[in-house]
């Protein structure tokens, strides 16, 4: 140990002391990604002395990250975080080994990214790649700290844990099988995000990733906590292994690679359109919170006077045109049409929803002619 | 017979409570409906459902002053 003076504080707990610094010092964590999340969890990672720690985002540092991804300011603007918060980091701790990954992680480069590495912390801020980085981490039996955030809450979790028994604890796919059906759940880019929500939510994670290194305390295995800033209330929910999860993973490095996960960059990906189907449209129709729209073009046929809407045609469509204090459930003739103009506009509407109803006005229409 | 519901992240604001309480609900399944009927958006939304904490995979009978946590994944960071 050539550094004492700076970790003595630590040293001093119980269930630290010279042997648990060491630990520390022996372990190998890989962050992914450099950003809400990964920010606080790499600073307290470092500071602590974690000796190895590996930094995988693709990702540049924009103007909107700044309020919550405390490692980056001005200077940094359009650098890539991987390489930014490398240099920051060894500001902070010199003794620390850090790789940095200026790249995304996929599935022709997670087995050797993570193979390298002790414990993995899930900092990502897209459902394909949490998928992805859980499957990884089951194949290649490494510990997984989960953090995930939506608005004001959060979730943190360990997952895959190798028990005394010689078993492995829960893992994602045992909580949550499959990734929700797409445009179903917004993220930060488009649900917004309060900076200090991360930064708790990714200090948690540390806190657990240095359980773990330490072996001490009581990590959240086979639980998974949720925290509500706006509350200060947590909540902490028990979860199984399910033979249902265990099936989800691929069963071995190739099928790994053969996996599509949908890991597109959730920036460009507007989360807050809902497609809904006939039936869910019909129960809508009379809700005077909702503003129905035909962006069909005026004279299109058939025409619709079963129930109140507007009607703005695609060819004039833009976001002034709609009412963004209510939530918008759209249609045309197919669903081609409207979830064209659902697109168009989603990045301009804040905390609402953008319905589309699929198969369009012809799906309605066959509905109501089975179920009168 | 009553149970507390409490709604997480997507749940709570398509229902707009956090917590409330609901009467005479048999299971699992029919607290669903009731959910769906009253809250179409839910039935998009790919949620897990815990009682006393502990999450369930199935249809499960509720006891009295059974508490039923309604759970949607996130994905932010």
């Amino acid at each position: 140990m050539n550094d004492a003076a700076r970790y003595q504080r630590q040293i001093l707990l119980p269930g630290i002391g010279i042997k648990g610094q060491q630990l520390l010092q022996d372990a190998k964590v890989l962050v992914i990604g450099a950003g809400g999340l990964g920010c606080p969890a790499l600073q307290y990672l470092v500071a602590a002395g974690v000796g190895t720690i590996g930094i995988v985002d693709g990702d540049t540092v924009d103007i909107t990250n700044l309020h919550r991804q405390i490692l980056y300011g001005n200077a940094d603007l359009h650098h890539q975080k991987a390489l930014v918060a490398k240099e920051k980091l060894l500001q902070l701790n010199p003794g620390c080994t850090i790789n940095a990954y200026p790249y995304f992680i996929d599935p022709s480069n997670a087995f050797d990214l993570a193979s390298r590495y002790d414990i993995v912390l899930d900092g990502s801020d897209n459902f394909g790649t949490r998928y992805m980085i859980n499957d990884i981490c089951v194949l290649l039996r490494k510990p997984l700290v989960y953090g995930s955030i939506y608005r004001f809450e959060g979730q943190v979790a360990v997952f895959n844990y190798l028990l005394p028994d010689g078993t492995y604890s829960a893992q994602y796919r045992d909580l949550f099988p499959e990734p929700p059906a797409e445009n179903t759940i917004p993220n930060c880019a488009e649900a917004g995000v309060l900076g200090v929500l991360p930064g708790i939510i990714g200090s948690m994670q540390a806190n657990e990733v240095i359980k773990l290194i330490i072996k001490t305390g009581k990590p959240l295995i086979n639980q998974l906590l949720t925290y509500n800033a706006l509350t200060n209330e947590s909540y902490n929910l028990a979860f199984d292994y399910t033979l249902t999860g265990k099936k989800g993973v691929p069963s071995n490095r190739a099928a790994f690679e053969d996996t599509l996960y949908d890991i597109a960059c959730s920036n460009n990906r507007p989360l807050n359109i809902v497609s809904v189907d006939a039936a869910v449209f019909d129960t809508m129709i009379n809700n005077e919170n909702i503003q129905i729209i035909d962006v069909r073009e005026t004279g299109e046929l058939p025409l619709v006077n079963q129930f109140n809407h507007v009607q703005i045609p695609l060819s004039i469509w833009n976001e002034h045109l709609v009412n963004r204090e209510q939530d918008i459930l759209l249609f045309c003739q197919s669903g081609v049409r409207s979830k064209k103009a659902a697109n168009a506009i989603a990045s301009h509407i804040v905390n609402k929803t953008i319905f589309n109803l699929e198969g369009g006005i012809n799906a309605w229409l066959a509905y109501k002619s089975n179920h009168i | 017979m009553e149970i507390t519901i409490v709604a997480f992240g997507q749940l709570a604001e398509i229902t707009g409570k956090q917590s409330w309480k609901l009467q005479g609900i048999p299971d699992i399944t029919a607290l669903k409906q009731i959910l769906e009927t009253n809250f179409p958006a839910i039935k998009n939304i790919n949620y897990q459902v815990a009682i006393d904490k502990k999450i369930t995979k199935e249809n499960a009978v509720l006891a009295d002053q059974s508490t039923v946590a309604l759970l949607p994944p996130f994905s932010g960071g």
